[in-house]
């Protein structure tokens, strides 16, 4: 059978992007399950919530696509920073609120209280903005966005279309993605993270105060997520109360296939499910007419399932047995 | 610790004593007698309320049997829907015209109506319990909760998409009617027009549930259940055989959500995917977790409580909130329509109940020991059970490494 590369590199080029959205959200999860082994499941609408934000400083200035580019870019990265911040706020609020009265209640404790407050989350968002999706102010100029950078740059003939906001995706994540491992590898509080996540009771009598860094690991996933949820806005061009639903789940997959607890398997499972997400939405039909994207959700909750049944340790993630 | 139990006083054992006893089965039998009569009271009074009451018994007869899994077993699941969603799904396949399997000719006669399909789609989902738990069996708690969930969202989905025997988002419509019967010589018929048979009918299965699970949970079974849930290592170290009963839990569990899945197809005439998403998994432990997990009242309280205000409290405060907003001037009041605050309702009955009262309202004695290790109250010792009383001081004695 002919394989199309034109439709394949244009799904990878979106699975790529996505990939990059769920990598940033993956993180989330899998730092604050590396110290607290909570399934933080009110992520994702963190990650919403993060999009709202944003939606409502654009909104607020009331700069839209004709206005100069420079101002443009301009309330583009207030709008991220503001997203992080509010991201980061409401993570760290609900740990402080929550979670650190639970860390010695039985380990389901937590999990449920996480479900409730992904739910007050939602409800919230629903009286923010209402029930039905949403369009956010048209920031990046139109033409821009079906600009192909592949023809108008580089004269290529070809119907692989690479447009503005997808290079943005990479522009905003790589270096957050490398300022994170930065700031693990090198910082201190990065290495008082480590030191907490294999071990709390010995970091904790070599002087690392625990609850602050467990605090630091909500800030930083509610930050990733943040940015995520800014780029998803204008990457999807739509916002809704229950995106944070599906996007939490396929993050928390990606963070489940590269081995929960592994920064670097978080970022690889999420291309990986952008990149399954982005085939089972488009490329499949290639193959199997009777496919669409309405069997993507069973394809990757298939996958959670399966990994987490056969190899809950992840595909690339080191054998850890259970604590007893 | 045994040194410390002898000097403790004799506890009382309240299952040891004839009036404890008899009160139980005199409130349960004025409770049953109460929901019985509550039809003639409705018309009465004038509430009609009736079509409300009918879907909240069968949220009752759901949280009982969420009760089993996550509650008696401790096995948390998340997608409790799906069993709920196979049991409907199994009634319409079996006795709706429109269904695939009719047309295909594979469904029997006899078999295409309500009773027998009752029966089969209890059977159905129990098997779906069986086939969801038995590779999930060595999964961890939190774990287990995700796969749940996974499957959860499965099964929406495929009935979504799979249009060629599902129906897809047109769902499958209309669906068979009880047959009549004829009990004490009264013909016994169920009209969408009638309300009541509906209601007593819904209340008969819910009763049988209850019943049902009640015995479940006085057997062997039941205390191997409480066993895997306190301590798993403990209780397979002492024979007790982990993968059946963890299989038990969860294809009893899900059996009830089959019974309650064929009652609402019937019942509304009609099943669609969005009636099985995961907030109704999660409106359903909201129940169990509000009332108190491991005890049977606990569920039914709190599946009352979280249905009367899902389906009465919140329709009828709309006017006199409106009202009010009207009067004051304030918009927000005037125009909020009280049921959407629904899953807001649910989810601060999950936070708080986790961090106030994880025991619930309606607390089982042996899950308050287990959710509150540090109590140390000696009257309250005394009030529990010998075993109780031993658990409490294991788990002080162990401190972290107990749970």
């Amino acid at each position: 059978m002919h394989f199309n590369y034109e439709l394949f590199l244009n799904y990878l080029i979106q699975g790529l992007a996505n990939g990059a959205l769920i990598a940033l959200i993956a993180l989330g999860y899998t730092i604050v399950y590396g110290i607290v082994e909570l399934i933080n499941f009110a992520h994702g609408e963190v990650f919403m919530m993060g999009a709202f934000l944003a939606f409502t400083i654009v909104a607020a200035t009331g700069i839209t696509s004709t206005d100069p580019l420079y101002q443009i870019v301009g309330v583009f990265l207030i709008a991220l920073l503001g997203a992080m911040i509010f991201s980061a706020a409401i993570n760290f609020s609900i740990d402080r609120v929550a979670y650190r009265r639970l860390r010695s209640a039985p380990r389901l404790a937590p999990l449920i209280c996480a479900i409730g407050f992904s739910f007050i989350l939602q409800q919230i968002a629903i009286y923010w903005k209402g029930p039905v999706s949403i369009s956010p102010p048209p920031l990046i100029p139109s033409d821009y966005r079906t600009y192909n950078i592949l023809t108008e740059l580089f004269g290529l003939e070809t119907k692989v279309r690479l447009k503005p906001i997808d290079v943005a995706v990479f522009v905003i994540t790589i270096p957050l993605l490398l300022l994170l491992t930065w700031f693990i590898r090198s910082t201190r509080t990065g290495k008082a993270m480590r030191a907490t996540a294999q071990d709390q009771q010995a970091s904790a009598l070599m002087g690392i105060d625990v609850n602050r860094t467990i605090s630091t690991a909500f800030v930083i996933g509610g930050l990733l997520a943040g940015a995520a949820g800014m780029i998803a806005l204008y990457y999807n061009n739509i916002a809704r109360a229950q995106m944070g639903f599906r996007y939490g789940l396929f993050a928390f997959t990606a963070a489940v296939l590269g081995g929960i607890g592994n920064l670097s398997g978080a970022v690889l499972g999420g291309f990986l499910i952008g990149f399954i997400w982005a085939m089972s939405d488009g490329m499949v039909k290639e193959y199997i007419p009777s496919w669409g994207a309405q069997w993507t959700n069973s394809v990757i909750f298939g996958i959670l399932v399966i990994i987490m049944v056969f190899r809950p340790s992840g595909l690339i993630g080191e054998h850890t047995t259970e604590k007893v | 610790m045994s040194a410390a139990s002898t000097s403790l006083p004799a506890p009382y054992r309240p299952e040891e004593s004839w009036g404890h006893k008899h009160r139980e089965s005199l409130l349960l039998a004025i409770a049953i007698a109460v929901f019985a009569i509550y039809p003639f009271v409705d018309s009465w009074l004038g509430f009609g309320r009736l079509g409300s009451w009918g879907p909240m018994l069968i949220y009752v007869i759901l949280a009982m049997g969420l009760n089993v899994v996550v509650g008696y077993a401790g096995l948390l699941d998340l997608g409790y829907a799906a069993f709920f969603a196979i049991g409907a799904y199994t009634m319409g396949f079996l006795t709706s015209p429109t269904s695939y399997f009719i047309k295909a000719g594979w469904v029997p006669e006899w078999m295409q109506h309500f009773w027998p399909a009752l029966a089969f789609s209890w059977g159905t989902a129990a098997i779906a319990g069986i086939l969801l738990g038995a590779p999930t069996l060595r999964l961890r708690g939190d774990y287990l909760a995700i796969v749940t969930l996974g499957f959860g969202e499965i099964v929406p989905n495929f009935f979504l998409n799979a249009e060629g025997i599902t129906g897809g988002t047109a769902g499958i419509n209309p669906i068979a009617m009880p047959t009549a019967v004829t009990l004490f010589g009264h013909r016994i018929s169920f009209t969408p027009t009638d309300q009541r048979n509906w209601y007593w009918l819904i209340l008969f299965i819910a009763v049988l549930s209850f019943f049902m699970i009640r015995r479940f949970y006085n057997s062997r079974l039941g205390r191997t259940w409480a066993a895997i849930r306190e301590d798993e290592i403990a209780a397979s170290s002492m024979g007790v055989d982990l993968v059946k009963t963890k299989l038990l839990a969860f294809a009893i569990g899900a059996s009830f959500a089959g019974f309650a899945g064929s009652i609402y197809a019937s019942y509304f005439q009609y099943v669609h995917p969005d009636n099985f998403q995961f907030s109704v998994s999660i409106t359903i432990l909201a129940m169990v977790i509000l009332g108190g997990l491991g005890n049977i009242y606990g569920a039914i309280v709190g599946a009352i409580l979280i249905g009367f205000f899902d389906r009465i409290f919140a329709e009828e405060m709309n006017r006199p909130m409106h009202w009010l907003g009207d009067t004051l001037g304030i918009d927000f009041l005037a125009s909020h329509d009280l049921k959407q605050d629904k899953f807001l309702v649910f989810g601060l009955a999950l936070v708080i109940m986790m961090l106030l009262r994880p025991e619930g309202l309606v607390p089982s004695s042996r899950r308050r020991a287990e959710l509150h290790p540090e109590t140390e109250d000696i009257a309250e010792a005394q009030n529990q059970t010998a075993y109780d009383v031993e658990h409490d001081e294991q788990q002080l004695s162990l401190g972290d490494e107990g749970r």
